[in-house]
């Protein structure tokens, strides 16, 4: 199981499971791993319980997933692996050998936006938009499988999302708008 | 006679501070307000790019800096666009002055004989020049001049202007301080103590990984951020704490509240100030009750992060999320001892900004971690669980209130005491630093109860304590707590949220016993042409008066923020079966004149939306040892599929002065949604959070 950072200090939470503190084998674990980024095939060399957020922020120079809760519970560190949406924070870097990823920095080619990035720059959907990455990358996928989906089905694909700001409709409203449905 | 200057500018007078203008005619603008989310900067740069006469894309609004820009306080209080906003404009117009006098100058023609559009200057005889062609000959390290004010025709201002910071964080570029990737950067992480007062017995070795410990502060730093977070694990899992059973007791925080010692805070005694000494018998039907509210997070979606270098010569330098990046400088340097002005703070935006969170704290964690490791960048990054367990929480409140209506239907008199911890305790109240990791050091700072701003600031626990409404015989007393475990301060609207849920609670209790409707109850009891006003366009709005289905209900809320604030009203309709619902909001807000209509709609949209989720569904979690609500599943906030629709209604400006829109829907949305609450179900429920299990509990109480 990967990271769930800081999460021992829940209640009722036992690590039986975890080894002995053993800092010496911190290095020892390091392999090469391959796997694919926003169409590009990448080599790195880390643990492979790596949570998968830590490889795309510092190895890879991919900022766009970013850090919420390390527990997969807010949608902020959302990317894509081969089509579904999963929390990078939480997933380890062994899981996604040989599959593809995509951040929501790869969701267009170079220089362009998703039709949901621009949807929410024309309906100014955020606030702080620490969150609206993830929340792109939910919305992108719901559009993959329903094109042109109705108010609840967006309500339903950005419910695993997280936002503080209260900038929910307006980002309901992008994602129907992208969808080209429901305006 | 000359006004003076506006306040921000007196302070900060030398305009290349505040604006500098590039060759290439790109317009630098630093000022000491930051960016939260809440799109202060494309408003400010909307308001100065029409003084100085440039297009909006010329503007390149850049983070605040200890070093470089102007000092402006702390970025709180709605108060950016109503303190900074003048003297912005103040100073873009003295800047334009000066562009002005340099091309008549170089023509030999009269200043007025200038013209400036989007950043071109013409005169006479088809004579051109720009701002940037005369960048470098106008010297602009020169004090503002009060005789040249602000005069320049809207041309942004009132416009939709979309934010300037979006397009780079729709992207994914970086832009946070989390992004901050310096050369040679290590990632650090804080191991904090598992309960308040817990001191540090023993630590299991971090082999490899650079260990720091002063006192009872343990962090761990290195080069892999992964590779640290696992080790902190470790660590957290490993360490030795001595803890104590300090906190109160959860589920009788009134008691707790009410317990004392407390700092007494007069804010109303009409009797007293009659000079009658005590309030005469007053006729009526008394109504009574009480009302509480628990601890509340700030939750921000990103935890707290900072990057400091403590050089081996040289100014410590940070980069922080900080609303007072001046305040956190000082904070630090008398923290550690050093001379003030060796800390030198860069505002780096964070995630969502809703008060004091633990931005500063953080802050002084790096700054601790980098003095173990000088000469290397360091990033700290708290985890979700202390986020939502050691940053400072709003207080817990209660508040008493005694109303009584007369024969005719009218209040006769409104007596209210409230009792709550402080609402401040930002780097540098009450005279200490205020950083979190400073009671922890070997040498432990102490830091007294939590303060409260003064009254002049709006106040704190007491903040909207007083009715905006027309009321006689008033008596509002607040109640600080001077001792407490609890580490509070201050979070959106501060006391507002609560007193205006309190009071307009307490007035359609009131409404009820008089018989009157509530709408009709307010305004019999309301002159203010602006409250009336934002009253009844939400009301018109929701249709106020129409039938709605069993279960649900229309409730009513309205406060104007501090008394010298916004005007806000709300209309909330709630469905209340087997689950507390609010599905509709409908707000109406008075900001005098309005700089961006979107950013004030987004502002209330966000603002009634976050209220919703502190009203129907937030409560900090603790036993006697530990804060236990540390996660999103045992700290929930409102998910997607539970937000209402909100429509925002914008009274016309009328030329008033601007005021700030970000707190002013949290108190009536509040109100409203516990007086729907009450309209759907006929039972009042008086305890937040109002969720289905607090719903079923008032109704078994009700005889």
């Amino acid at each position: 199981m990967s990271s769930r950072e800081g999460s021992q200090r829940e209640r009722g939470a036992t690590r039986a499971d975890r080894p002995a503190l053993a800092p010496a084998d911190l290095s020892e674990k390091r392999t090469q791993i391959a796997l694919t980024v926003n169409g590009e095939r990448r080599e790195v060399e880390a643990d492979p319980d790596t949570p998968l957020l830590y490889v795309l922020r510092n190895d890879l120079g991919l900022v766009g997933a970013r850090f919420g809760c390390g527990m997969g519970l807010c949608g902020a560190c959302f990317v894509h692996v081969d089509g579904a949406v999963v929390p990078s924070c939480d997933t380890p870097l062994w899981s996604v050998e040989g599959k593809a990823v995509v951040t929501v920095e790869g969701l267009a080619p170079e220089g362009e936006l998703h039709p949901v990035q621009q949807a929410v720059l024309a309906e100014q959907a955020a606030q702080c938009a620490y969150c609206v990455t993830g929340v792109i990358m939910s919305g992108a996928a719901l559009l993959e499988q329903t094109p042109r989906p109705d108010e609840a089905q967006v309500v339903a694909a950005l419910d695993r999302n997280l936002c503080r700001c209260g900038a929910h409709g307006r980002m309901v409203r992008a994602v129907l708008r992208a969808g080209g449905g429901d305006d | 006679m000359t006004e003076p200057l506006p306040k921000d500018l007196a302070a900060n007078p030398v305009l290349s501070r505040w604006i500098r203008v590039r060759p290439d005619g790109l317009v630098d603008v630093r000022v000491g307000k930051v960016e939260l989310g809440q799109g202060i900067l494309t408003a400010l740069a909307q308001l100065a790019a029409d003084e100085l006469g440039v297009d909006l894309a010329a503007m390149r609004m850049l983070p605040a800096d200890t070093a470089e820009g102007p000092d402006e306080g702390v970025t709180a209080g709605s108060l950016s666009i109503s303190t900074s906003g003048p003297a912005l404009r103040a100073a873009a117009a003295n800047v334009r002055a000066l562009f002005v006098r340099a091309a008549a100058r170089e023509w030999g023609v009269e200043p007025d004989a200038v013209t400036v559009h989007s950043g071109h200057l013409s005169g006479p005889d088809d004579r051109q020049s720009s701002y940037g062609k005369l960048a470098g000959q106008v010297d602009l390290d020169v004090p503002a001049d009060p005789a040249v004010r602000p005069a320049a025709p809207a041309r942004f201002a009132g416009t939709d202007a979309p934010r300037l910071d979006l397009p780079d964080k729709v992207a994914g570029r970086p832009r946070f301080v989390h992004d901050l990737r310096l050369p040679g950067q290590h990632f650090a992480r804080v191991i904090r103590p598992p309960s308040p007062g817990a001191r540090l017995v023993s630590v299991p070795p971090a082999d490899g990984l650079t260990l720091v410990r002063d006192g009872d502060f343990l962090a761990v730093a290195g080069p892999d951020e992964a590779t640290v977070v696992r080790v902190a694990d470790r660590l957290r899992e490993g360490a030795v704490w001595a803890e104590v059973d300090g906190l109160p007791d959860e589920d009788d925080l009134g008691a707790f509240l009410r317990a004392g010692p407390h700092e007494t805070i007069p804010v109303a005694d009409d009797a007293a100030d009659a000079g009658s000494g005590t309030a005469g018998p007053v006729q009526g039907t008394p109504v009574r009750a009480t009302y509480s509210r628990p601890f509340l997070a700030h939750a921000s979606m990103a935890p707290s992060c900072a990057v400091a270098i403590w050089p081996p010569d040289g100014p410590v330098e940070v980069w922080s999320h900080s609303q007072g990046i001046g305040n956190l400088a000082r904070a630090i340097a008398a923290a550690l001892g050093l001379e003030p002005g060796t800390v030198h703070v860069r505002h780096a935006e964070g995630a969502g900004c809703y008060g004091h969170n633990a931005a500063d704290d953080a802050a002084f964690d790096a700054v601790l971690v980098a003095r173990a490791l000088p000469g290397t960048p360091v990033q700290v990054q708290w985890t979700r669980p202390d986020e939502l367990s050691w940053a400072p929480f709003s207080s817990a409140m209660v508040a008493d209130v005694e109303v009584t209506v007369d024969a005719a239907g009218r209040i006769g008199s409104w007596t209210y005491d409230l009792y709550s911890q402080g609402h401040n305790s930002r780097p540098g109240y009450a005279g200490v630093p205020g950083l979190l990791a400073a009671t922890t050091l070997a040498e432990p700072a102490v830091h007294p109860a939590p303060a409260d701003p003064p009254p002049a600031n709006g106040a704190g626990s007491t903040r909207n304590a007083l009715p905006g409404y027309d009321l006689p015989s008033r008596r509002i007393t607040g109640h600080r707590l001077t001792a407490t475990p609890i580490r509070s301060s201050a979070m959106r609207s501060l006391g507002a949220h609560f007193n205006v849920f309190a009071i307009e609670s307490a007035l359609d209790e009131a409404a009820a016993v008089a018989g009157a409707d509530p709408l009709e109850f307010r305004l019999a009891h309301l002159s203010d042409p602006r409250g009336r006003r934002v009253l009844e366009l939400a009301a018109t709005a929701a249709g106020w008066g129409r039938a709605v289905g069993d279960g649900t209900g229309l409730g009513l809320g309205y406060a104007r923020y501090k008394g010298t604030g916004a005007w806000c009203a709300v209309v909330a309709e709630v469905e209340a079966d087997s689950d507390v619902r609010v599905r509709r909001l409908w707000t109406a807000v008075d900001v005098g004149r309005v700089v961006n209509p979107d950013g004030v709609r987004n502002q209330i949209e966000g603002g009634a939306v976050q209220a919703t989720s502190w009203t129907v569904l937030e409560r900090v979690r603790f036993d006697r040892r530990r804060i236990t609500s540390t996660t999103w599943e045992s700290y929930p906030i409102l998910p997607f599929s539970r937000v209402p629709a909100v429509t925002v209604e914008i009274a016309p400006g009328d030329g008033n002065p601007s005021v700030g829109a970000g707190e002013a829907a949290q108190g009536p949305t509040a109100g409203a949604i516990a007086n729907a609450v009450a309209a759907a179900v006929g039972v009042r429920v008086r305890d937040l959070p109002l969720t289905a299990e607090a719903v079923v509990q008032a109704i078994e109480r009700t005889p």
